[in-house]
């Protein structure tokens, strides 16, 4: 019999809900680190009960934690995240250049083969690799050299949000920075190169042919078709069939083009899900109605899902961290707010029902299809 | 024998429930007790000094008998009332965000 587990990060802990594969009785478990922002909670795809958690505080820094009983049971493990050489410096919101400092880890990524492998992307934006479970982190500093001094925070600070495993070429990854754009690379990480040809970001860019500097939100791929690739943009949903070498943009009737998260359907590779907001200047839902748009043609065409959302007096945001999707038939489709819900449907965003209505601000969801 | 007095996240982090006695060979300065304690419980590493630079975190504030020593160099030596177990060296998280 299956099962799902949902691993929510939020500002003040971490909670894990689970259910039966009818997804209709929720056990709510937490809150984990009580008090402490979590930006992200991770599982292994090889051995789903091997957990990492990114914990963090303005007051005691950042700690990592591990689990290998589901998240019954943690242990920390290691938090040294030191940059490779002399770290030098990258743009300051000001222009000039400020020395790079690691701040937190946002985003954890397990190896799809290997359970003690993991990439962590943190703040001030580098990419870290641990082999031995998270006792130790090393700098993939390739990342860095590629005209990391032109990188620039965004109003969320400078990290790498976002890290892609190609499933089906072991040496290439994919990593998301705001504000500087995507960068993969195809030799599992020495070197990297950006890929953001396409993108167009007129206000904050503009050299229309600027390499880097642009502030991806999201990418996202579907495991059977991993040159293709989706990406919320500050402005613009925008696709690639290529690996990121070149990009067009696929907003068409969205409502507004702005948002943060972007997933892909389990079983259909060209089923797309969004969450637009009205604007950069104004982080909620267009008209207080909270709306998953689902494109299911790979973009360009898109419809509402409002069954069981609300649509009126709505006022969260939805991060970039905070959707997700499981392998179940039919894909449950999972998302969290600011204002603290985390939204299911287990008909592929058809309806939608809350698991929970009252958690603290959520950061990152996660789902794990558990057999 | 010194006693430290940790704020509640790092009494969970470290996973004690009361004041934490430590033995500190030679001169108890801010800066001995800190290795010693990081040397007891690992996991608070990086979580009151920086790793690195070994510089007290912005939001982090040491005190002793009624004193704040936050701003003092790490050498000086600590309080007699703290070095013969009087009082504890408290280690406290700043009111600060929210």
């Amino acid at each position: 019999m299956s099962q799902v587990r949902v691993l929510v990060g939020t500002r003040k802990g971490a909670f894990i809900l689970t259910a039966d594969a009818q997804r209709n009785r929720w056990e709510v478990s937490g809150p984990h680190f009580a008090g402490w922002e979590i930006y992200h909670v991770n599982g292994s795809p090889v051995n789903p009960n091997r957990l990492y958690a990114s914990q963090n505080t303005g007051w005691f820094g950042q700690m990592l934690q591990r689990s290998d009983d589901g998240g019954q049971t943690w242990e920390a493990v290691g938090n040294e995240f030191k940059y490779e050489g002399v770290p030098g410096t990258h743009k300051w919101y000001d222009g000039t250049q400020h020395p790079w400092e690691f701040k937190r880890v946002w985003h954890l990524e397990p190896s799809l083969t290997d359970p003690d492998t993991v990439y962590a992307g943190a703040e001030d934006a580098a990419l870290f690799k641990t082999v031995d479970g998270g006792r130790t982190w090393q700098e993939m500093p390739g990342l860095r050299g590629v005209k990391g001094d032109l990188w620039q925070p965004g109003a969320g600070g400078m990290c790498v949000h976002t890290i892609v495993l190609d499933p089906k070429n072991q040496d290439r990854l994919f990593v998301a920075i705001s504000a500087a754009g995507v960068f993969r690379t195809d030799d599992s990480g020495k070197t990297w190169k950006p890929v953001n040809q396409g993108l167009k970001s007129p206000w904050e860019l503009p050299d229309p042919a600027a390499e880097v500097g642009h502030c991806v939100h999201r990418i996202a791929l579907h495991p059977s078709d991993p040159n293709t690739l989706f990406m919320q943009k500050h402005w613009d949903v925008m696709r690639s069939d290529n690996a990121g070498d070149s990009w067009s943009e696929v907003s068409g009737d969205l409502p507004s083009d702005f948002g943060f998260p972007i997933q892909v359907h389990a079983h259909e590779p060209q089923t797309v899900y969004v969450v637009p907001i009205k604007s950069d200047s104004e982080h909620f839902p267009p008209d207080g109605k909270l709306r998953v748009y689902r494109s299911r043609s790979g973009g360009n065409d898109w419809e509402p899902l409002t069954k069981g959302l609300p649509q009126k007096d709505c006022y969260v945001n939805v991060l970039r961290d905070s959707m997700a999707v499981d392998a179940l038939d039919p894909c449950g489709v999972y998302f969290g707010t600011t204002g603290g819900q985390v939204y299911m449907s287990a008909e592929n965003g058809d309806f939608w029902s809350p698991i929970v209505r009252d958690l603290p601000a959520v950061l990152s969801v996660e789902v794990q299809t558990l057999q | 024998m010194i006693r430290v007095t940790l704020p509640y996240h790092l009494r969970i982090l470290a996973n004690v429930h009361d004041e934490v006695e430590l033995t500190i060979d030679g001169r108890a300065t801010l800066e001995s007790v800190l290795d010693a304690l990081e040397a007891r419980y690992p996991v608070l590493r990086g979580a009151i000094r920086d790793r690195f630079t070994l510089q007290r975190r912005p939001f982090v504030r040491f005190y002793a008998c009624r004193e704040d020593l936050s701003l003092e160099p790490p050498d000086t030596a600590l309080p007699e009332e703290v070095v013969d177990g009087q009082e504890p060296l408290l280690i406290v998280g700043a009111m600060a965000g929210g």
